[in-house]
């Protein structure tokens, strides 16, 4: 349960002056559902990209189960880490089938040749591919949809036709941004569903989200990220009784000009924080375990 | 021959008419049981009887000279109209006369569901159909002056226009669908019945150039309509296959006249040419994103003609003669057919250009089969990923770089295959048609016309706006410096109005028009059963 799938050492990403995210150390064992939350601009979307390779990290090393990863978002796929994106991305023109299987394009290799010649093999393969997309658009109840457009679906269905699409990679590692965004309370309910179910099959989830009660019913761990930096990692328990965690999300309108007050503020926090429950809490600046 | 025009637009007028009145056996003619089709054809019919007149008289010099049998099919023709509109409303609960005059051109929303009919009566009607499309095709190419080319394209547009609101495009669309196999078999066997029917030799020539243009297009299809990649030098890799073949063809006034190639071997060298150059144009453009490679696309096709120009032993090493080209390409034989004569075959004769032809549709038969085939495949899909949505793509796996590069490389290699037939059926290449624009096909410009008029991603659009394109300058020479200016307003009229193209892919279709499609999900409320429950169990 312990051996790490993900592990982020140090990673920062500057956009000319700013710093989006700073030095974040983060690991993700296998089987867990870790949470990351954050108030808005925290950089947790860009902490994704930069772990999926969109974005190349001005500094850090990201590694899936050991080997580290190049940036290069294709080659992070092939190693095993799908995503889904925050807007959702789908091919909107596509069918939600073809959807699928264009997920399924790193777990095949038909090339061109053999797509002009048509071999037996061709065939076995295509036809294996729609039998896996079938399968998961069954897991996430779209099978009846597979030929409607992309752009057609409600809302809600095109976020979990992302997650199909993303786990048709066969992925090690899952990593949602705001999976519940702009879905109604029993969509959401559902989505929770989902993530346990995902998790059942052996799938480490790392995700994003703003909805709290559906971040703490769901994670092993949460991470809470301001302004660019890691600022508790615990259990829910832990992170939700964090004066720090409080204080970030309230001190929110701020945001923009911290004053020299404030981060005094958070770093005697911080101090008091690391002092009561050193155990079960690790800061940006305390090790990764 | 304008009054066939007339005499067809009356008769299919007749027809919708006798279909909307209940006549028994041709309620198959109005599957939507409207009136806007006979509108439509009412209005073809006055259209081409007014446009004639116009033209007589402006060739007579003024209406008065004009002969009374003018008068009257100008008056008769309006008579039709006026009836037409004065069919009851079939949308009652249309207000506002922009609504009430839109029943009238328009496609209703609802169109009752087909009967089922057995597989050999699809065959027929796609046979029939088939047919007929034959017969229009070969008449448009063979109309003799402009004007009446005008009338055709009046009578072909409002008939379509007619059919289509009718309902009866869907119904032959939804035909189609079913039997893709039988319908692009009976699609091949029209094109090589095309010179069949013809006598005069010049007529072939007009199909093979057409048909040289269209396999153009098709392969710019792949690059542009699947990858979504905007090549504005696509016709350079047209000329690297022409120049390919002419050098090993043998003629005199090629730099290494030595060289005799069999055309199988010349038409590989061509496409390989096309596909190196492809390469080398595509490598390091195609890692950069959005306008990047329109640009050196645009620049590479002007790089080429003004290089093969200037390659002529003065301004640079002496491989293609400068401006004058390489001539004298001899004809092609193959196993001892020789396309430069004249053949008889079962009572028809078929002339050079008919040969040339024949060939040219089993290269577009390749072109084809090469699009489908990569259409519905893996690297299909990433392509159209690619074009959808490319940070996504990557994201999934696909090596956006890799996919693109092929997209352009199979491009450019179709391209130089057509090119290494059409250096023999011209006998000379020379640079000038290698151009960006230019107011004649092929240059890049018209061949992304033709795409995007004919309908990206669709086979048959690309060909059917490469014969449109192709003809329309061939056909209205008569309006001389202003056909461009024509032809520019044809294009944007045609994309106000049906920007998915004349012949629509089901996802464009969707794309632009929202309304009307069965595929449109009905917007259920959610229901108190958790979605995953499969999932869950
Ligand atoms: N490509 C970029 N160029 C410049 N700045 C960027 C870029 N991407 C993100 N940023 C900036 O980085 C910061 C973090 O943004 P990010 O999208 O990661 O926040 P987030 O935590 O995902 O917020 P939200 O909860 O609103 O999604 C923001 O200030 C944003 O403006
Ligand atoms: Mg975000």
């Amino acid at each position: 349960m312990t051996t790490p799938v993900l592990e982020a050492r140090g990673v920062t990403m500057r956009f000319g002056g700013l710093t989006a995210v700073r030095s974040v150390d983060f690991t993700v064992n296998a089987g867990e559902i870790v949470g990351l939350i954050g108030p808005n601009g925290a950089g947790k979307t860009t902490f994704f990209n930069c772990l999926t390779g969109l974005y190349v990290p001005t500094e850090g090393t990201v590694s899936y189960k050991g080997t580290v990863l190049p940036p290069k978002p294709h080659l992070v796929t092939q190693a095993g880490i799908a995503r889904t994106f925050q807007n959702i991305r789908l091919f909107a023109n596509m069918t939600v089938l073809e959807n699928v299987l264009v997920g399924r394009h790193t777990r095949t290799k038909e090339g061109l040749w053999s797509a002009l010649l048509r071999g037996p093999g061709f065939k076995k393969a295509e036809r294996a591919s729609e039998e896996r997309a079938m399968e998961l658009l069954e897991f996430i109840g779209l099978a009846h949809k597979r030929d409607h457009l992309a752009r057609n679906l409600p809302y809600g269905e095109q976020r979990k036709l992302e997650i199909a699409r993303a786990m048709a990679s066969e992925p090690g590692l899952l990593l949602l941004d705001e999976p519940t965004a702009g879905m109604n309370p029993q969509e959401t309910r559902a989505t929770e569903e989902l993530v346990f179910a995902i998790r059942d099959k052996g799938i480490a989830v790392l995700l994003i989200e703003h909805d709290m009660r559906f971040v703490f019913n769901l994670s092993d761990r949460v991470a809470v990220l301001v302004q660019g930096e890691k600022l508790v990692e615990g259990t829910s328990d832990v992170v939700q009784a964090d004066e720090r965690v409080i204080a970030a999300y309230l001190g929110e309108p701020f945001e923009g000009d911290p004053g020299e007050a404030e981060a005094a503020e958070v770093e005697a926090a911080e101090a008091a924080a690391s002092a009561d429950a050193p155990s079960t809490t690790s800061s940006t600046k305390g090790e990764a375990k | 021959m304008v009054q066939w025009l007339t005499f067809t637009a009356g008769v299919l007028t007749a027809l919708f008419a006798l279909a909307a009145y209940g006549i028994r056996g041709l309620g198959w003619l109005l599957p939507a049981r409207n009136n806007a089709p006979l509108v439509l054809t009412a209005l073809g019919g006055f259209a081409v009887t007014w446009f004639t007149v116009i033209a007589i008289s402006a060739e007579l010099g003024g209406v008065v000279n004009l002969e009374p049998g003018g008068w009257i099919a100008a008056i008769a023709s309006l008579l039709p109209v006026l009836g037409a509109f004065a069919l009851p409303q079939e949308r009652p609960d249309a207000d506002g006369t922009k609504e009430a005059l839109k029943a009238y051109i328009a496609k209703p929303d609802r169109i009752p569901a087909p009967q089922a009919t057995s597989g050999w009566v699809q065959r027929a009607v796609i046979t029939a159909v088939t047919i007929i499309g034959l017969g229009v095709f070969t008449y448009g190419i063979d109309t003799e002056y402009g004007e009446l080319f005008v009338g055709y394209l009046f009578v072909v547009t409002f008939a379509m226009w007619a059919i289509h609101t009718a309902g009866l495009l869907d119904r032959f669309s939804a035909l189609v669908a079913a039997n893709r196999s039988f319908t692009l078999a009976m699609g091949f066997a029209a094109a090589i019945a095309f010179p069949f029917t013809q006598t005069d030799d010049h007529y072939a020539n007009i199909g093979v150039n057409i048909l040289i243009f269209g396999t153009v297009a098709l392969g710019l299809n792949i690059v542009v309509g699947l990858a979504g990649l905007l090549d504005l030098g696509y016709v350079a890799f047209l000329g690297v296959g022409a120049y390919t073949a002419a050098l090993v063809s043998g003629s005199e006034f090629s730099t290494i006249s030595g060289v005799h190639l069999p055309f199988w071997a010349s038409a590989l060298a061509g496409a390989a040419a096309s596909l190196v150059f492809g390469v080398l144009i595509g490598a390091p453009t195609l890692r950069l994103r959005g306008d990047y490679l329109a640009i050196v696309t645009l620049g590479f096709g002007e790089i080429f003609r003004i290089a093969v120009n200037n390659m002529d032993g003065d301004s640079g090493p002496d491989v293609t003669n400068g401006p004058n080209g390489i001539s004298n390409i001899p004809d092609l034989n193959l196993l001892g057919f020789n396309f430069g004569q004249a053949h008889d075959l079962g009572g028809f004769t078929l002339g050079r250009f008919a040969n040339y032809y024949l060939l040219m549709v089993l290269i577009m038969a390749i072109v084809v089969l090469v699009y489908t085939r990569a259409a519905d495949s893996r690297i299909g899909r990433s392509w159209i990923a690619i074009r959808e949505d490319e940070t996504a793509a990557t994201a999934m796996g696909i090596n956006g770089f890799r996919v693109k590069l092929v997209a352009f490389a199979l491009g450019a290699a179709l391209a130089g295959l057509a090119g290494t037939v059409s250096a023999h059926v011209t006998y000379s290449v020379v640079p000038t048609p290698y151009q960006f624009a230019g107011s004649t096909p092929p240059n890049s410009a018209f061949l992304l016309a033709a795409v995007v008029l004919g309908g990206m991603g669709t086979v048959a659009g690309p060909l059917l706006g490469a014969a449109l394109l192709y003809l329309l300058p061939e056909k209205l020479v008569f309006l001389q410096d202003k056909s461009l200016l024509a032809f520019g307003i044809a294009l944007i009229l045609l994309m106000r109005f049906r920007p998915e193209g004349i012949i629509a892919n089901r996802r464009r279709q969707l794309e632009f028009h929202e309304t009307g499609q069965l595929d449109v999900p009905k917007q259920t409320t959610l229901t108190d059963e958790p979605a995953v429950t499969k999932a869950g169990a």
